[in-house]
């Protein structure tokens, strides 16, 4: 596979719930291409399918019709071996870390149990070495926090935790479905900062959904906005933003609270 | 020393906690209520009795004929002796041995096929929940109690075992149902998700992502089932259809009413035995109800 090569392709992917007369089309008719080392922030509003997209690109819901392809695999109709390989290549960090984490597990049984789907050889002191080394990637203490239970960490170190589970996989595609949402601001750049990082020492590909246009700005080469189940509009985030060309775009950007005109409305009163 | 001062004002902060022992003992110390210290007493009371109980006390064999019918309470047998002339103190402490095996097994077994039959119903969804909680909502409309007759008339329950069993495959029901509830909301949360994509087996994440939720629950469910095990065994026992070769609380409730124990006014022979079921079935209940305690904060007193 060339690098030129879309690394992930999504063609008419559809998504409905329900049946007969109560149906929900929450992902409709959804076409786009990834990137080598690429961050695509996909931004829309709560129901509008961002999650049941990020859902079917990790196999995690099955679509109702339309395609996935990862470089020239088809992942639609992927079991046993061939799904655990796929999942080697896409991963991902999901909005709530505290949900994330079994309550009754330490962080370093979730980590163990990670290196079985990548198969790491070694012996366990190797693979402890490895562990340790991804935990650290994350600005993580492991003697500190390897044993620990979850309730005995914070939402951003567990946040960090899950970052370092997708690290020890190495995935080629990484899907983050609001993953600095539950997040204090400081942290949230934090946690925006390191997937920056991913991107840069791993050409990792990434997919940041959210519903704040100003995470969207900060991190992504491109955007994608969805509305309704549709992608209404695709391109370079720049471009997007200075020149937004749908009606939903334009109402989305206008929403988004500016110091400047806050400025503006004190001077006026 | 700067730190001298700070150690005098703040000493919760520099002393380190103690993490060993004294934690758990705290621990469990806070869990502890009333209630459960009198159910922990209740229930070991009894367990001593039917199982420490016959090393030191009685004749040593339910079964042996130690007087005549139906004698009265005396020095040499405690409560008096039953229509074959046995000694009654020696057959309750036995019968409630048995009694206690029949509850755990169909506790067991209710228990297992009710979480079992709850975890894949509510953890699929779709047309298999709909398949096995049919199956179950028609088996819960059958009065269990009038089955559990046809069943062991059928089939003859030859042994406390088998009665046991047939007692716990009528249970499971309404532990299915709740199970299945609760796996139905559990499977939501997003470490099953995380679990899936780490390339987790459909048993593995029922057993070691769902299950734990429930571990408290199912334990309640199995105190439960126990109890009414018990007393289910009883009541079939009552009516004859038990193994009339052995002693449980039930049989020798069932020989008393036979042998007329109410109208001769040997009021030993059932007296003791329908107070020791009702004491183990409160037991019970009362264990079960304050370890909803220990499980819920929520209800604990102030």
């Amino acid at each position: 596979m060339s690098q030129s090569e879309p690394l992930l392709t999504v063609t008419n992917l559809t998504k409905v719930f329900g049946s007969g007369n109560h149906t929900n089309r929450a992902v409709d008719d959804v076409t786009f291409t990834a990137n080598h080392g690429e961050i695509i922030a996909i931004v829309g509003e709560s129901g509008s399918g961002k999650s049941t997209l990020a859902r079917m690109l990790l196999r995690l819901s099955k679509p109702t019709s339309g395609s996935i392809h990862l470089g020239d695999l088809d992942a639609s109709k992927l079991k046993g071996t061939a799904q655990k390989q796929y999942w080697r290549d896409v991963q991902g960090i999901f909005q709530n870390p505290v949900a994330s984490f079994n309550q009754f597990y330490s962080v370093g049984r979730v980590l163990q149990k990670t290196m079985r789907l990548v198969d790491h050889p070694g012996s366990k002191a190797e693979q402890r070495a490895k562990m340790d080394a991804v935990l650290t990637a994350v600005d993580l203490n492991p003697r500190e926090v390897f044993q620990k239970a979850p309730h005995e960490l914070s939402g951003g170190q567990l946040q960090r935790a899950m970052i370092a589970r997708a690290l020890l996989v190495n995935p080629k595609v990484l899907i983050a479905d609001e993953s600095t949402s539950a997040l204090d601001a400081s942290l949230r750049v934090t946690v925006l900062n390191k997937l920056v990082d991913l991107r840069d020492s791993r050409e990792m590909t990434i997919l940041f959904i959210t519903h704040d246009i100003g995470q969207a700005y900060y991190i992504s080469d491109r955007i994608f906005v969805m509305y309704k189940g549709q992608m209404v509009e695709q391109g370079p985030t720049e471009h997007v933003l200075l020149h937004p060309q749908h009606e939903y775009t334009q109402r989305l950007l206008a929403d988004v609270p500016r110091v400047g005109d806050w400025g503006t409305q004190i001077s006026a009163d | 020393m700067s730190s001298v001062p700070v150690q005098a004002t703040n000493p919760e902060i520099t002393t380190p906690p103690d993490e060993t022992g004294s934690t758990i003992w705290r621990q469990i110390k806070a869990m502890m209520s009333g209630r459960l210290i009198i159910a922990l007493i209740l229930v070991a009371s009894i367990l001593i009795f039917a199982f420490i109980g016959p090393f030191f006390l009685g004749t040593g064999d339910p079964m042996k004929i130690v007087g005549g019918l139906y004698n009265e309470p005396n020095s040499q047998q405690w409560l008096g002796t039953d229509n074959f002339g046995r000694d009654v103190f020696t057959q309750l402490m036995y019968g409630t041995r048995t009694s206690l095996y029949i509850g755990i097994v169909a506790g067991v077994v209710a228990t297992v096929l009710g979480v079992a039959i709850g975890l894949v119903a509510g953890y699929y969804g779709g047309w298999v929940d709909e398949l096995l909680m049919g199956i179950t909502n028609v088996i819960i409309t059958i009065p269990s109690i009038v089955v559990l007759i046809l069943i062991s008339i059928a089939i003859g329950t030859k042994s406390i075992t088998s009665m046991a069993v047939i007692i716990g495959i009528m249970s499971w029901p309404w532990t299915a149902r709740a199970v299945r509830a609760q796996a139905s909301s559990v499977r939501t949360r997003e470490h099953v998700d995380l679990a899936k994509i780490t390339g987790a087996s459909t048993p593995s994440i029922l057993l070691w992502e769902i299950m734990p939720y429930m571990m408290s629950y199912i334990f309640m469910v199995f105190v439960l089932q126990m109890t009414s095990g018990i007393l289910q065994e009883a009541t079939l026992s009552m009516l004859g259809l038990g193994p009339s070769s052995s002693i449980s609380l039930g049989i020798m409730l069932y020989w008393a009413l036979l042998w007329e124990s109410v109208r001769t006014g040997a009021w030993w022979a059932f007296v003791p035995t329908t107070l020791m079921l009702t004491v183990i079935a409160f037991s019970l209940y009362l264990l079960q109800a304050s370890l909803d305690e220990v499980f819920n904060p929520r209800l604990r007193r102030k």
